[in-house]
């Protein structure tokens, strides 16, 4: 299974069709998966908080958005999920690379990791965390309870889930 | 002028259209001025006025007209380089610049100090950026609303703020009926 396909498959699929992204390493196939879809349009972001704004004006023109970005931006965006996501009551998935997790080689990235689900718990944000590449089938339901209860939806995809990163 | 005198200038220019307000008292100005379903008032999260005005420039086909201040642009910078790079003619943001954070009492920015938001703009890669004083905007602000093409007005003018009350509208209130407006 191409799992990049897969939930860029599914996004399109939910009438997904604006996609803001501020790029990592492991969600280079998915980027470059939404870029070439004709029924997405996609804006790289900044910065996350930026792009959670793009989202929320394109929501309410009409579009189902979605961000993807990596788990140390929540880190930064608590604020604007909690006084314009939740506050004006918007939904919006998120399609988090959860670095720090089990075959990661980088050390600082675990710092941020050990504090994400707390985080996204704090905000009561619901969070599913795909460790196997079959827990991708779940990404349809996600994305369908995020639009009906109208909240942001965070889906954490680790390093397992994506294959490793080889001989880094 | 004032943020407030300006606001009142410009709110029959605005008020067919769709418009997202800056959080703080430009939003409370406003709302005290002419409130109407058209208005998407940010009650938080500032900086974020460009970004979500953009947003939604980009998803319809109406005009957007953001109201932002210098601070909140400046909270927000990496925002004008997503703006410049993917322009939509529907969209004019219009930054009030009066060299001060107005709702925290008058604090400068560094705005009224060396740093030059139209120059920022420019080099941001925004290819139609109109400085202007005050006194001026209406005619400006008209034109870029009826034009083609996405234009950044920075609007020169002094600092100073009104009295008035916060915004009790429900967050939920505000972003439905400024949805319905959208659809209209």
């Amino acid at each position: 299974m191409n799992i990049d396909k897969k939930i860029v498959d599914d996004l399109v699929a939910n009438d997904v069709s604006f996609v803001t992204t501020v790029p990592c390493k492991q969600l280079a196939g998915v980027i470059e998966e939404v870029e070439a879809r004709k029924d997405i349009f996609h804006i790289p972001s900044n910065k996350e908080d930026e792009g959670m704004g793009l989202c929320a004006g394109a929501f309410m023109g009409g579009k189902r958005p979605a961000i993807i970005m990596q788990n140390t931006a929540i880190g930064v965006t608590i604020n604007t999920l909690a006084t314009l996501t939740q506050f004006y009551r918007m939904p919006l998935p998120m399609i988090i690379s959860y670095r720090g997790e089990l075959r990661e080689p980088v050390a600082c990235q675990v710092e941020m990791a050990v504090h994400t689900k707390a985080l996204l718990a704090q905000l009561n944000i619901p969070t599913y965390h795909f460790h196997w590449q079959d827990d991708v089938k779940e990404f349809d339901n996600i994305l369908k309870y995020t639009f009906m209860c109208n909240k942001p939806v965070a889906i954490l995809t680790d390093a397992n889930f994506w294959g490793g990163y080889g001989d880094q | 002028m004032i943020r407030s005198e300006i606001l009142k200038e410009i709110a029959p220019i605005l008020n067919p259209h769709l418009v997202v307000c800056n959080i703080g008292l430009p939003s409370q100005e406003l709302h005290m001025i002419d409130d109407n379903e058209r208005n998407f008032y940010m009650l938080g999260t500032m900086g974020l006025s460009s970004s979500i005005g953009f947003g939604l420039a980009l998803a319809q086909d109406k005009p957007v007209i953001s109201i932002d201040g210098d601070g909140s642009v400046l909270t927000n910078l990496g925002t004008l380089p997503t703006i410049a790079n993917n322009a939509t003619g529907n969209y004019t943001l219009l930054i009030i610049d009066n060299g001060s954070y107005g709702s925290t009492g008058d604090q400068p920015t560094y705005a009224g100090m060396k740093t030059n938001l139209t120059d920022v703009a420019r080099a941001c890669g925004c290819e139609n950026v109109i400085e202007v004083q005050d006194k001026d905007l209406g005619p400006v602000l008209q034109s870029a609303i009826d034009s083609d093409e996405m234009t950044i007005i920075v609007c020169k003018c002094d600092s100073g703020n009104i009295k008035l009350p916060v915004i009790t509208l429900d967050p939920v209130v505000i972003r439905h009926r400024f949805m319905e407006a959208v659809k209209s």
